[in-house]
């Protein structure tokens, strides 16, 4: 009898214990959850998204190369995540660098945790997973082409956690630009720091072989229209869902969205028009991600007006940096750091100037933080990239020697082809 | 006139095209083909390697007048050639050409190629 009571007491004290806590904690928010469900499945499709974008932009002997550049991050980065990603992102901030939280380690500690905003912290952090998934798949354009699977395997998972999750923590997860610089939905983060990184992998690792003497078409601009209208969808939930929430923030952000992709094509092939009488698919399409790059820092805090400023500056700075590229002569190969770079930086300091609603330290307090905001971004991604690219070039390889880069990554590195009717059998 | 057909890999074609160009040799035909010889290619499909009975090739066809057989085959020869001499680097035939008419202009002949 005694000790049934006495097991009975301990578990009413334990049901008591875990309702008082439950109420201590927010209530599940239906509808902001189920936006957020949305928006981290709409990022995911982002990812398939680009590579299908670059896919068509390469050559037909390296279509599936590429294309397991996108799909190996949402693998590699996937479990990194949430083996020790999400810790460093969003832990307790250590020094203002980077973060760290035993609980979120494995994210074992959040299985029953609903977050302030009222959806589970599942949620938020796989919405945050997608983030950390598309930024390296994104660096892999600039070096399309030319580099070994196993050697871009390593850079990836390297610099998520040497680069991307420190970053990200600096500027959203408590670190010490939190809460100074805007970046709505990661101008800086995302675009600015894989623009950086594509260019300086693309320096050291020197241009594909033949470069720019052999003509080197795209296999499918088809692919590659498909590509971006997956991209354009995606991004609704990359900054609606960024609002962490599902209200007017939501519906302003989404407009933005909008508002600057179609500005942003629409200044591309009216510069393409002016200049060689002919708008081009190719054109339309980067117009569209340098619009929707530009506007990512500035979604949730502009106008209309803003939107269009936004996306039609970034279309302006893009084409004027891709033309300067072929300049110099450099390979980046897909052109990350014209676009996402470019356009980034474009985006996160001229937003400035169309805030909705008056910075509190003024203006010209706002410019510096937007300034140095992009500034940390270059600074960490440049430097951070520039070490890890030599590291994995001198230990596991990173350029892929003669042979093997004129047979294409398909067969060499795959042991496939992308198209199969190309061939007789 | 000779005509001349060369067999090689995909990944040699830009290495070829610049030596025929180095060479002045700039009019020619090129075809994606398939065909077997004595190398094997193969695939990976879900864990099995599969070696189809044709391998992808690229087929070069060159016209040219006489002086020029020698300075063509020298240049696909010296830029075809794999380094490590494995087998399915392809071949040259070479044959006579009876005729080659210019359809803007109807000439025949040498100066039509």
């Amino acid at each position: 009898m005694n000790v049934i009571h006495l097991i009975m007491t301990a578990v009413m004290v334990t049901l008591f214990a875990s309702t008082a806590h439950a109420s201590g904690t927010p209530e599940v928010d239906s509808g902001t959850t189920a936006w957020m469900l949305t928006s981290t499945a709409l990022v995911l499709l982002m990812i398939p998204g680009l590579a299908m974008f670059y896919g068509g932009l390469v050559r037909t002997k390296n279509v599936l190369g590429t294309m397991m550049h996108s799909f190996s991050a949402m693998a590699i980065i996937g479990v990194i995540w949430t083996i020790c990603g999400y810790s460093m992102a969003f832990g307790d901030t250590i020094g203002g660098v980077v973060g760290w939280d035993a609980d979120k380690v494995l994210l074992s500690g959040i299985d029953q945790t609903i977050m302030e905003g009222g959806i589970p912290e599942y949620v938020f952090a796989m919405f945050q997973g997608k983030f950390a998934i598309i930024t390296p798949a994104i660096i892999a354009g600039a070096f399309a082409e030319r580099v070994k699977f196993r050697g871009y395997c390593v850079f990836i998972a390297l610099w998520s956690l040497i680069v991307y999750n420190p970053l990200a923590h600096i500027v959203w997860g408590g670190g010490f630009l939190t809460g100074d610089a805007i970046d709505f939905a990661g101008g800086t983060v995302i675009h600015v720091s894989a623009g950086v990184a594509g260019l300086v992998a693309a320096l050291y690792l020197g241009a594909r072989r033949g470069y720019p003497r052999v003509a080197m078409h795209p296999n499918s601009l088809v692919m590659t229209m498909i590509g971006a209208g997956l991209l354009w969808v995606g991004w609704f939930g990359f900054n609606a869902g960024s609002s962490v929430e599902s209200g007017l923030k939501t519906g302003q952000a989404l407009a933005m969205t909008q508002i600057a992709a179609a500005a942003g094509a629409l200044a591309w092939i009216c510069i393409e028009g002016v200049l060689h009488k002919k708008a081009t698919s190719l054109g339309l399409v980067s117009g569209i991600l340098a619009g929707l790059v530009a506007i990512t820092p500035a979604a949730g805090d502009v106008l209309p007006v803003g939107a269009i400023s936004l996306g039609i500056l970034g279309s302006l700075f893009s084409y004027a940096a891709i033309t300067i590229k072929n300049r110099f002569g450099y390979d980046d190969t897909l052109d990350v750091f014209g676009i996402h770079g470019v356009a980034g930086i474009v985006g996160a300091i001229v937003l400035t100037f169309f805030l909705r609603d008056e910075p509190t330290g003024g203006l010209v307090q706002q410019l510096v933080h937007q300034v140095s905001g992009v500034g940390v971004a270059i600074a960490a991604s440049a430097i951070g990239t520039l070490l890890l690219v030599w590291l994995v070039d001198k230990t596991v390889g990173f350029k892929l020697d003669e042979r093997r880069e004129l047979a294409g990554l398909d067969h060499s590195l795959h042991g496939e082809h992308g198209y199969g009717m190309l061939n007789p059998n | 006139m000779k005509l001349i057909t060369a067999i090689i890999r995909p990944e040699k074609l830009d290495e070829v095209r610049q030596a025929l160009i180095n060479a002045e040799i700039t009019r020619i035909t090129v075809t994606r083909c398939a065909g077997r010889g004595q190398a094997e290619h193969v695939d990976i499909y879900r864990g099995l390697e599969v070696a189809p009975a044709l391998a992808p090739k690229i087929r070069l066809d060159i016209a040219c007048n006489d002086d020029f057989k020698q300075i063509t085959v020298d240049a696909i020869l010296g830029a075809a050639r794999s380094e490590d001499g494995e087998i399915g680097d392809g071949k040259i035939f070479v044959t006579h050409l009876e005729e080659c008419i210019r359809i803007r202009t109807g000439e025949e002949g040498g100066s039509a190629i």
